[in-house]
């Protein structure tokens, strides 16, 4: 997999992860190009493009855009089934998911996508192991937290 | 005091975390850049605190912003800082930042080597994980090197969890440092066996990837995978797996073999749509097509699985009610399509109900999958039904791919599957109903086409043509139509051509004069009346055979009353024919009226069939004997007649040899600064006519530069050469273009030996103009054996780019040479700091009286040493000033834009300014710098020499022009011997013209004639003689001297 992109209906871009080496230009103008792209197309349409010399696999769950680019070579249902993996993934996570769950809580959808997708390949193709590991790291990210004086005692202490 | 600023600080500091960010910008919609402007200057003020909290939370909030689309690369080493934190909150948003930000060019990486190595050998876990995470973006070839050990050691962790994050990212770096591949192989192949699936099918992703890059290497691996086939019941690795047979198949036939059962097996088994997609697409399909095609057919032999079985598997997937699944079997089917037709064309049926899908790329698939599936027995079938579907489809564009994929599918191979023309013209003829359609041109050239080349045809052809004419007001009717309006060109001029099959030939013909037709398009109307003369013909014929003449005469009565309108056209084309027609027929009509018989005299007008050619019918006809395309017929005249015949195609034929090697010697950096340059310049020249964007483009990616518009290089000459009107300096240029081309011919035995040079003679006149204008007429002349000392500066640029092994030895000697000439520089190169920097006069620039010089500087690194900092500075003389940035001081240095690890080279430019260019110019300078091991300042000297050749052009000079000079006794006069040279007199002369940017303009026997122009337009003329004595004349006495000097030179080292 060469990036994913995560973008509203409006075009918004919600999450970005590249795979391969780019340059900030070059990858604002596919993202530019892709999101039209993407949003022209009608609802009924199938969910996959050519795209220069990629494929594009996309999906759309509820205003949120889930967008994929792979090579030739790819196998276009199974890019199809890891974004519904994420999908789930997301969803099992926050607890039925929605657009402003990612909006705002943004680096966690990083998170769980780094704990499912590595360089742009599957690492884990079970959703029970993912999300144990995304836990047990919020857990030592909890534990650090309160190790470390919370903003409000350190007024205080002052 | 201090207290409370500590206090009100902190306050603000945590008064926006990243939630706060993102509600403020969705309550700013209207003034987002500007609120966020200000959210960027809070972060900075954040990143300025010790506290790693606030860091964090800045940081975090940047990777926000990051993907907002704004730039965050001023952060990077903040983003590094909270990387390194001990913390796994930060640490974890730090790899995120930095994951998201850094790229392989962000310099600070460098910086990350030992915090990553640090973080990979945690105890924790989480902390190697979230490494590895962000390696896997941001791996440099210098991290990759640095950390392959580190990972590899991984590999065997205790955990799983990191085991299997660490063989997915060896693969990244394999990519970035190969060398990291064969120790680590090993240990990948045993994570093939490991008792952990994630663990086990990441190895298998890794290898099916490298595989898929070089197959060879892995055929050993071909039974493990095969037990692994048979006994994974994991879809994702059984896909890769099948996706790595695929790769090895084709190397090794008998695999295929062995694969048959477990395939079918699988085909037949499995309900997942992705594995059955996989096996009927990789192993079928990908293996099947090229680029191994005569493997193809024994893998098929060898699978001998009836590609029956696929497609039947492809319909499948093609009938499913998910549009996904429809989309990929048409694609897989197009992709069986190439190998095996006849099982495809079984399923047209199920191909043309996707027609009536509403996704429209299905649509196109299946259209793009009716093309070949076209046969005689079924075309016009499947034809009716696009037709079905042109008539019911909304939207233009799906009209007009219809409209095209139908022509193409009936004209393809020579109309090879049409039966039967007359329904081909029919459907020709309905297309012409659609509205607004783009594609009427396309249209008329199908009914010329048919109508030339099926003679059988015209009949009908004419017949349907001339309905089409008396109906043009519904062709013509609206606006929209008018891309339509196209096939009435066919129609008219089908109906006057073979108008002798038109049923009722008075009726078309009034139908072509009705004024309405004055509305169509000129080029059009200039049909209809060419062919209304034509019809005008027949009509007389037929007419005149009666007893009754006043039938004819009211005929050219028709034709003298309509034609006026013709005559008023704004279109010259249709005037210039309609008036002459007029006379035409006013005469005809005097004739008639003396009852003069004229029919027979009028159609001779219009006599002779034309008849279609051949695309190959030209090879056909012999080449003549003796016929020498090169030789002159007649001696070259002097004047300027030729012009227009001058082959331009000289230029044609030569320019790709030149450009070949001409295109790898310029990186994009700089192809990109020279394009700004030519941009500039054309902008500045009036007689420029702008290219349209589109032909740049071409030219850029193209290494064809063959159309490189010769005139408009020509045209920025003039603008270069200050004193002369502008005018005549284009005429004269011109002229010795011309003549210049005239010299090319006779020194035709040359020419070979010239080709081989010109690439590299190209950098050389390149002097005073920026390089792309440069002229294929002005390198041709420099013939050149070797490079003497001054010019390996120049030189070694191009060796580098050629990378010709044997000119390389020689680089290392202008290396020394240089050295030696330049003296200073030896003791920095002994401190062990080897740097080596070569001037290179690139380009001259005209300003008034100064002119701009700018410099290249290679700066090499030969020490094992990282070098920075590195400053530029000369020591202007009164004439030679290197420029400077506005409100620096006449001694400060330039800093290199750039730092130099070991054994690494750049370029750097620079401009100087220069006044009087009659002198040659020797300028001291210093490049100081910091070798980062030892952190101390180091000096390097050199010299630039700006020689007196460096400032001339070589411009071509024809024999008149240059006779005329020197009869003109403007010039001064100066003489030289070379002593002790013998070498052939064409070497010497190529010398000359190479490294002294010279012509020949005339060679007889034992002298030669030379002619070289400044840039300020001194001319340089000499006369050389195989004696090796040179006399010279020029009109600035001072510049001869030191040019000859410099011709001495020359010689003098050989």
């Amino acid at each position: 997999m060469q990036f994913m992109l995560l973008f509203s209906r409006q075009g918004k871009l919600r999450l970005q992860k590249w795979y391969v080496p780019l340059c900030d230009k070059e990858k604002k103008k596919i993202t530019r190009e892709l999101v039209q792209t993407v949003l022209a197309r009608k609802p009924k349409m199938c969910s996959f493009l050519e795209w220069r010399d990629l494929k594009i696999v996309y999906k759309r769950y509820a205003s949120l855009y889930f967008c994929c680019a792979i090579e030739d070579q790819d196998n276009e249902l199974i890019t199809l089934e890891i974004i519904h993996r994420y999908v789930e993934l997301l969803d099992k996570y926050f607890g039925s998911v929605c657009e402003l769950d990612i909006i705002f809580n943004f680096e966690k959808a990083y998170f769980i996508l780094d704990e499912f997708l590595l360089g742009g390949e599957a690492q884990e193709t079970s959703k029970k192991n993912v999300l144990k590991a995304i836990e047990q790291a919020d857990l030592l990210q909890e534990v650090t937290q309160e190790c470390q004086t919370p903003p409000f005692t350190m007024k205080m202490n002052i | 005091m201090a207290l409370k600023i500590v206090k009100g600080s902190i306050d603000r500091m945590f008064d926006k975390n990243l939630q706060d960010l993102v509600r403020g910008i969705r309550n700013h919609k209207e003034d987002e850049a500007k609120y966020i402007s200000t959210c960027i200057d809070e972060i900075k003020q954040e990143l300025k605190q010790d506290n790693i909290a606030v860091k964090a939370n800045a940081v975090c909030k940047l990777t926000y912003l990051q993907m907002l689309g704004y730039d965050v690369s001023w952060a990077a080493f903040n983003i590094v800082e909270v990387m390194s934190s001990s913390k796994f909150t930060y640490k974890r948003i730090g790899y995120l930042a930095a994951s998201q930000c850094f790229h392989e060019s962000t310099d600070v990486i460098m910086l990350t080597t030992n915090q990553i190595r640090k973080d990979l050998s945690s105890p924790n876990q989480y902390d190697t994980g979230v490494a590895l995470t962000g390696l896997s973006c941001f791996v440099t070839p210098d991290l990759a090197r640095d950390l392959a050990n580190d990972i590899m050691t991984l590999m065997s962790h205790t955990k799983p969890y990191i085991r299997k994050k660490a063989v997915l990212i060896m693969y990244k770096v394999f990519l970035k440092y190969p060398e990291s591949l064969r120790p680590a192989f090993p240990r990948l192949k045993e994570k093939l066996e490991d008792p952990d699936p994630g663990v086990q099918s990441a190895a298998v992703n890794v290898i099916c990837e490298l595989a898929r890059r070089n197959p060879k290497n892995y055929l050993s691996l071909a039974p493990l995978f095969f037990k692994l086939m048979t006994s994974s019941t994991n879809n994702w690795v059984l896909i890769k797996i099948i996706k790595l047979f695929g790769a090895l198949t084709p190397l090794e036939p008998r695999l295929g073999k062995k694969l048959i059962e477990p395939l079918t097996n699988l085909i037949h088994s499995t309900s997942a749509m992705s594995l059955l997609y996989e096996c009927v697409n990789t192993v079928y399909i990908d293996v099947n097509t090229p680029p191994l095609p005569s493997l193809s057919l024994s893998l098929c032999l060898y699978l001998s699985l009836p590609p029956q079985l696929c497609v039947q598997k492809l319909r499948i997937l093609i009938e499913d009610s998910d549009q996904n699944l429809k989309y990929l079997g048409l694609l897989a089917m197009s992709k069986i399509l190439k190998t095996h037709p006849k099982s495809v064309q079984s399923h047209k049926d199920l191909i043309l109900q996707c027609l009536d899908d509403k996704d429209e790329s299905i649509r196109l698939r299946a259209l793009d999958l009716l093309y070949g599936m076209v046969s005689k027995k079924n075309l016009m079938e499947i034809v009716k039904k696009l037709m079905l579907h042109v008539d019911k489809a909304e939207g233009t564009t799906y009209r007009d791919e219809l409209l095209t994929k139908i022509i193409d599918i009936c004209s393809q191979s020579n109309y090879q599957y049409i039966t039967n023309f007359e329904w081909y013209i029919s459907i020709l003829v309905e297309l012409t109903r659609l509205e607004g359609t783009r594609h009427g041109h396309l249209i008329a050239s199908q009914m010329l086409d048919v109508a030339i080349r099926v003679k059988a045809i015209r009949g009908f052809a004419v017949a349907q043509m001339a309905t089409l004419l008396d109906n043009a007001h519904l062709l013509t009717g609206n606006m929209q139509r008018m891309g339509i309006c196209e096939v009435l060109y066919a129609a008219a001029w089908i109906c006057g051509e073979f108008s002798e099959h038109l049923e009722n030939p008075m009726q078309t013909l009034e139908a072509m004069l009705r004024p309405k037709v004055a509305t169509l398009p000129g080029h059009i109307q200039a049909v209809y009346v060419q062919n209304a003369a034509k019809l005008f013909a027949t009509v007389l014929k037929s007419q005149e055979g009666n007893t009754d003449s006043t039938a004819a005469q009211e005929t050219s009565q028709l034709m003298i009353d309509r034609l006026p309108l013709f005559v008023q056209s704004a279109n010259l084309e249709v005037q210039e024919r309609a008036s002459c027609i007029l006379q035409l027929v006013k005469y005809i009509q005097k004739l008639q009226q003396k009852d003069v018989e004229v029919a027979e005299e009028v159609s001779a007008l219009f006599a002779g069939e034309l008849n279609p050619v051949a695309p190959k019918a030209q090879k056909k006809v012999p080449v003549p004997e003796g016929l020498d395309l090169d030789s002159w017929i007649n001696e070259p005249p002097s004047e300027s007649e030729s012009e227009d015949e001058q082959p331009k195609a000289i230029f044609a034929k030569e320019e790709p040899k030149h450009s070949r090697p001409r295109r790898e010697e310029v990186d994009e950096k700089e192809l990109a600064k020279r394009r700004e340059a030519r941009k500039q310049e054309q902008a500045n020249n009036p007689f420029y006519i702008k290219a349209s964007p589109s032909s740049q483009k071409v030219y850029q990616e193209a290494p064809g530069v063959e159309h490189i518009p010769v005139v408009q290089i020509d045209l920025s000459v003039p603008l270069k050469v200050p004193g002369l009107p502008m005018s005549d300096q284009y005429v004269k240029l011109e002229e010795e273009r011309r003549q210049k081309e005239r010299a090319e011919k006779k020194k035709k035995e040359k020419k070979k030996r010239k080709e081989k040079r010109s690439g590299r003679g190209k950098k050389h006149d390149s002097g005073p103009e920026s390089e792309e204008d440069i002229t294929p007429a002005h390198q041709v002349d420099i013939v050149t054996e070797e490079m003497p000392e001054k010019s390996s500066k120049h030189k070694k640029k191009k060796q580098k780019k050629e990378k010709e092994e044997k000119e390389k030895k020689k680089k290392k000697k202008h290396h020394h040479h240089h050295h030696h000439s330049d003296g200073g520089g030896e003791e920095a190169v002994q401190n062990g700091t080897v740097e080596e920097e070569e001037p290179l006069l690139t380009s001259l620039k005209n300003k008034s009286s100064t002119y701009q010089v700018v410099v290249s500087v290679i700066f090499e690194n030969k020490c094992d040493s990282f070098l920075k900092s590195m400053e530029f500075n000369v020591l202007d003389s009164l004439n030679s000033k290197l420029q400077r940035p506005e409100g620096s001081g006449p001694h400060d240095g330039l800093t290199v834009p750039f730092q130099l690890p070991p054994g690494v080279s750049n370029e750097a430019r620079f401009v100087f300014t220069v006044q009087s260019i009659i002198m040659p110019q020797k300028l001291k300078g210093t490049l100081t710098f910091i070798v980062k091991d030892s952190s101390t300042h180091e000096k390097l000297d050199f010299k630039l020499h700006f020689t007196c050749t460096s400032y001339l052009i070589t411009t071509p000079c024809y024999s008149d022009a240059f006779a005329k000079l020197l009869e003109s006794g403007d010039l001064k006069c100066s003489s030289v011997r070379l002593e002790g040279v013998n070498m052939p007199f064409h070497h010497l002369l190529a010398r000359i013209c190479f490294h002294h940017h010279f012509s020949v303009v005339e060679r007889i026997d034992s002298c030669a004639s030379m002619y070289s122009r400044s840039i300020q337009g001194h001319h340089v003329c000499l006369l050389v003689k195989v004696t090796v004595s040179i006399d010279a004349k020029c009109d600035e006495p001072t510049l001869l001297g030191n040019v000859l000097d410099e011709i001495k030179q020359t010689f003098s080292q050989c």
